[in-house]
């Protein structure tokens, strides 16, 4: 039995019994049905450039929606509170905690997780590269957050400061302490170190 | 209590009208909670420590977002994330003060997220409270933080009333400093709130930090010209300089006239449950040289009335030292 179509037909029920009549007043209502187990709805989300259909929860996190119901595991989770940065991606171009954004809330957004920052041919971004050359990583497990924020930081500033740089990587905690790597790292991508 | 990597199953409405978020927020009522930003709101849901059975996401509402010219002042919406409060040229030159606060809140990745409503209108830290404990502040009857075993170094030094914890918010003592306005809607009209006024303390609410009530929606958040380009200090301390919260932080504004201060405003966060106004320091200042000499003939008056608990001893000559800075 395929699972998959079951549940989709689930859903279909909660969709067309619940929300219809407020859709079009305005607001948007993700689940009408209080304590109905999994009601989750059918979005499209833009990842990587690509149209992603997805069933969500209401409450569902994009780092859970990313890892669980797309199979993008690069995207790690450390704390789920916003405290780390290992499942920082982009949103139209920021950096955030994907733990602690709504998925329904980037529906009309652009989303960038650490699978869509290489090229197409699969050459790694500058960032990647140079975090290789300048071995930034040590256990690794932060590391695609960091290039998350790193090339976040380097399309608005491509020649930042020191400085700049550690500001930038802020917000993302590394366990091993290799920091200064991680910096020299975000120094060599843009070309300020050979 | 076991860590959950999902939220709790809920209602989730995303209103892009203020309109329609006030008539689900009068409906709900008691039953929802509205979200800004998030940040403080889903740790809460995710620890299980509250619950809720609707989500209001206000994010969807452009209307509440932006930076905008208003009587010679300007009117922030309180969707605004605080990257964009400290980003922006018009708060950067004429009130650094409140560009400045909304700068250090937590780490870049949640200022490009959180709002200035919510900076404001988070809940206190407490370890006990956001345990999900049973305190005072979470309807029960007692305070885990103010025992003989109790940790409390986070914890206020004044005002409290059964319930030790402290508000941390860095842009609220910049908003009361700033003299700003609260505009709260709700079904049956608009109302304005200093922003003095807007908080409140475990004496007079145990279980809520602003005036805002079910159903009521921070719709704007006004700053006056009263203070434009005074001239500021801003100073938060902390554990670490990322996503720590303040143990101390200090907002100021003068209004100077060939070197003496003609008025002031001078306000603690982290303190105490609400941002403290340091009235008795700023009556002492007024009509002296802003220098050191005057700096540390005041700084004392800071903490008249502090009560330490058994850790936080540290925030006396903190809070001290602090507005011998913000003067000197």
């Amino acid at each position: 039995m395929n699972s998959k179509l079951t549940r989709r037909r689930f859903i279909k029920g909660v969709i067309f019994s619940g929300a219809v009549a407020t859709t079009g007043t305005g607001f948007y209502l993700a689940n009408a049905q209080q304590g109905a187990g999994s009601a989750e709805r059918l979005i499209t989300l833009n990842i990587n450039g690509r149209a992603r259909p997805v069933d969500v929860l209401p409450s569902e996190t994009l780092a859970y929606t990313l890892r669980y119901k797309l199979d993008m595991t690069g995207t790690k989770i450390g704390c789920n509170r916003g405290e780390c940065g290992a499942c920082t991606v982009l949103i139209d171009g920021v950096p955030n905690y994907s733990c602690s954004v709504l998925t329904h809330n980037v529906k009309d957004k652009a989303v960038i997780s650490i699978e869509g920052v290489k090229a197409a041919d699969g050459t790694l971004h500058a960032v990647q590269q140079a975090f290789v050359a300048e071995n930034s990583p040590q256990c690794g497990f932060c590391t695609p957050g960091q290039v998350m924020s790193a090339v976040a930081l380097l399309n608005n500033n491509p020649r930042p400061s020191r400085q700049e740089v550690r500001q930038a990587l802020s917000g993302n905690l590394c366990r091993c302490g290799a920091y200064e790597h991680y910096i020299n790292g975000v120094l060599r991508a843009s070309g300020q170190l050979a | 209590m076991p860590s959950h990597d999902v939220m709790p199953n809920m209602e989730l409405y995303q209103p892009v009208q203020v309109e329609d978020a006030l008539a689900i927020a009068d409906r709900l009522a008691e039953r929802a909670w509205l979200v800004g930003g998030g940040q403080d709101t889903y740790g809460w849901l995710k620890d299980r420590a509250k619950t809720t059975d609707a989500m209001i996401d206000l994010s969807g509402i452009e209307s509440l977002r932006g930076i905008r010219e208003s009587g010679g002042g300007i009117e922030i919406g309180p969707l605004t994330t605080l990257s964009e409060v400290a980003s922006n040229a018009d708060i950067q030159q004429r009130f650094s003060l409140l560009a400045d606060a909304a700068a250090t809140v937590a780490s870049p990745q949640i200022r490009n997220i959180g709002t200035l409503g919510g900076n404001v209108s988070q809940d206190v830290r407490c370890w006990y409270y956001r345990r999900g404990l049973s305190c005072y502040r979470a309807g029960g009857n007692l305070c885990y933080a103010d025992t003989p075993q109790g940790m409390n170094r986070d914890h206020s030094l004044f005002d409290t009333s059964r319930c030790v914890a402290a508000s941390p918010s860095d842009t609220a003592p910049a908003l009361v400093a700033l003299e700003a306005t609260m505009l709260i809607s709700n079904s049956s009209g608009e109302r304005e709130v200093a922003a003095e006024d807007y908080f409140v303390g475990p004496a007079n609410d145990i279980e809520s930090t602003t005036v805002l009530r079910p159903g009521d929606i921070l719709t704007g958040v006004r700053i006056p010209a009263t203070w434009a380009n005074a001239t500021f200090y801003f100073e938060k301390v902390a554990d670490r300089n990322v996503w720590d919260f303040a143990l101390v932080n200090i907002a100021a504004a003068f209004k100077l006239s060939g070197g003496n201060i003609e008025d002031a405003r001078i306000v603690a966060g982290a303190v105490q449950a609400t941002p403290r106004r340091l009235t008795g320091v700023e009556d002492a200042i007024r009509g002296h040289a802003k220098n050191s000499a005057t700096a540390e003939s005041v700084m004392e008056l800071a903490t008249d009335g502090a009560r330490a608990l058994a850790h936080n001893g540290f925030k006396i000559p903190l809070l001290q030292n602090l507005v011998k800075r913000a003067i000197a």
